[in-house]
């Protein structure tokens, strides 16, 4: 039983300095007074009323939550029909994993470059400008490419559909394969078979890809900040501003906010799947 | 072989475009980066050469470019070295099971989730309040682990469910203790899965952004100097820097892919062996 306790301590030291520890200052500063020069330890209310006081706390909560559903509304179609080609018409094992592996690498580089990577596809000159005019199909380039809502979306997608990927592949990899031959011998049709049997079967996996992807989205700040150029807002934005004027106790409310925001969002999505009966 | 189903071309176009989106984009600038000296940022190319990457290596040009990168590189050793231990403990303790397992579990795969700029301005304002200075080697550290160990530790749940436990049971009625059982039969036998553990959490230590952006202190990792440079610097040297970066994570997953296969055949034969 010691060895068990032993085993786990060095987990519990990191989770407790760098996950529980963190939280809780941020908690507790949420409620500190503030000026221009220093945090004063206190509890006061007005760090939070001024948060739900302010209409711009409303606009920029609206526009987390568009760039949230439409990520996931992309990641979710593009990731499901990925998940589905590989799982069930890639028909070696080692096709299949050298296939997925192809998907998953760029995973394991640094998003700040798969950003950047945009700006010579999508810039004004880049290459889809240069390309349509050339095509006769565009006069002006479009100004909207990049360093737009469209942008934001367009990277969000591009760095985190791997996270829909992987779940809802591994949901259809462990569908016992004679199901669906029994829904095909009772005359169902492929979409049929699909509805019915395959997507309420990927279920958990779709549940765990929202999670990831809606959190991720939620607390992004670096994507909104980069690919908008500066003119769109997010809480993780808005947050990352009140630091830089060191209203550490206001970002600190924000962040109190955004936790139980997304925690209210993974709470339900968690009904759907039992995480440890996944993996 | 059977006849493909309808759905099977538009499924493999769509494939097939999917990762033309994937790596498209990373092709753009590994291409560029290697754009001629009076070339700019988006193409046509005007002429081939390596200037870029020479600017690179010259301080004044754009920042703390050397050190940032060996900062990250020794940054992510260590981060890959303690994911591996600290989740390889861990897998092993909840395999046997103890009393709070599932808070635990649930604590850890919650440190995944919650919003990076959070943890972040907490680690720092943590290290601020008990009057620590913030480091690499110390916050820099911890907001890192804080986002490996769960995929680690998700790794180890995965690896130990499908853990065929009649190898110990013979080890054991052979007479072996439990550290040999373990150094002996079951490191062995999932040595390729903690190269794949490690993997992880070089590369995303290695890339980490979010967590780090108010963790570090005052010497930057790579990913902080590159996001430095996205609002600086307007010369094909940020692709140099991207291509370099990008080379280093392929040059660490080609090696870990390497070793990995090389660990499942001899695993695999060692066990043929043993019937």
């Amino acid at each position: 039983m010691m060895t068990r306790y032993l085993q786990i301590t060095p987990l519990l030291l990191v989770l407790g300095l760098f996950f529980i520890g963190p939280i809780l200052i941020i908690s507790i500063v949420s409620f500190w007074d503030y000026n221009e020069f220093s945090l004063i330890p206190d509890f006061v209310w007005t760090n939070y009323q001024e948060l739900f006081g302010s209409q711009v706390t409303y606009t920029i909560y609206l526009n987390t939550f568009k760039f949230t559903l439409l990520t996931w509304l992309c990641t979710f179609l593009i990731g499901f029909s990925v998940a589905y080609f590989l799982a069930f018409h890639v028909r070696s094992l080692s096709w299949q994993m050298a296939l997925f592996l192809l998907c998953t690498v760029p995973f394991l580089t640094s998003n700040i470059i798969r950003m950047i990577a945009w700006i010579p596809v999508l810039g004004r000159h880049g290459l889809v400008n240069s390309g349509l005019q050339t095509a006769g199909i565009i006069d002006q380039p479009l100004d909207w490419l990049l360093y737009s809502d469209f942008a934001v979306v367009l990277a969000f997608v591009h760095l985190y559909t791997l996270f829909m990927v992987v779940p809802i592949f591994n949901s259809m990899m462990r569908i016992d394969r004679s199901l669906i031959e029994a829904a095909y011998d009772a005359g169902a049709s492929g979409w049929q078979t699909l509805w019915q049997i395959i997507l309420p079967l990927c279920k958990p996996g779709i549940a765990i890809g929202s999670i990831f992807v809606i959190t991720l989205v939620m607390g992004d700040f670096v994507t909104v900040q980069t690919m908008s150029g500066g003119q769109s807002a997010s809480v993780g934005v808005a947050m990352n501003n009140k630091r830089a004027l060191l209203q550490y106790p206001a970002a600190a409310a924000d962040a109190m906010v955004l936790l139980v925001t997304v925690l209210i969002i993974v709470a339900l999505l968690m009904r759907a799947v039992n995480i440890r009966k996944e993996l | 072989m059977t006849r493909r189903s309808k759905s099977f071309y538009p499924l493999l176009v769509f494939f097939i475009l999917f990762v033309i989106f994937l790596y498209g984009p990373m092709f753009a600038i590994i291409t560029l980066s290697f754009q001629g000296p009076d070339g700019g940022l988006t193409f046509p190319m005007n002429g081939v050469s390596m200037h870029w990457f020479e600017q690179l290596f010259k301080p004044q040009r754009v920042g703390d470019f050397k050190g940032s990168f060996l900062r990250s590189l020794w940054l992510a050793s260590i981060v890959m070295a303690l994911t591996v231990a600290i989740s390889l403990a861990a897998g092993l303790a909840f395999r046997k099971g103890f009393k709070g397992a599932s808070i635990i579990f649930y604590l850890t795969i919650s440190s995944l989730i919650v919003p990076s700029i959070l943890l972040t301005l907490g680690i720092g304002l943590e290290f601020d309040q008990m009057g620590l200075e913030s480091n690499w080697y110390t916050s820099g550290l911890g907001a890192h682990l804080s986002w490996t160990l769960p995929f680690g530790l998700l790794i180890m749940f995965a690896v130990f469910n499908r853990f065929d436990k009649s190898y110990e049971e013979a080890a054991r009625d052979m007479g072996a203790k439990p550290h040999q059982v373990l150094q002996h039969v079951v490191i062995p036998i999932i040595a390729p899965s903690l190269v794949g553990v490690g993997l992880f959490g070089f590369t995303l230590s290695f890339d980490e952004f979010a967590r780090s952006l108010l963790a570090m202190g005052v010497h930057n990792s790579l990913p902080l100097e590159i996001f430095g440079m996205t609002t600086t610097v307007t010369t094909p040297t940020l692709y140099a820097l991207g291509t370099l970066t990008t080379a280093v994570s392929f040059l660490i997953i080609g090696l870990s892919f390497a070793l990995i296969g090389y660990l499942r055949h001899r695993r695999n034969s060692r066990l043929d062996k043993a019937g």
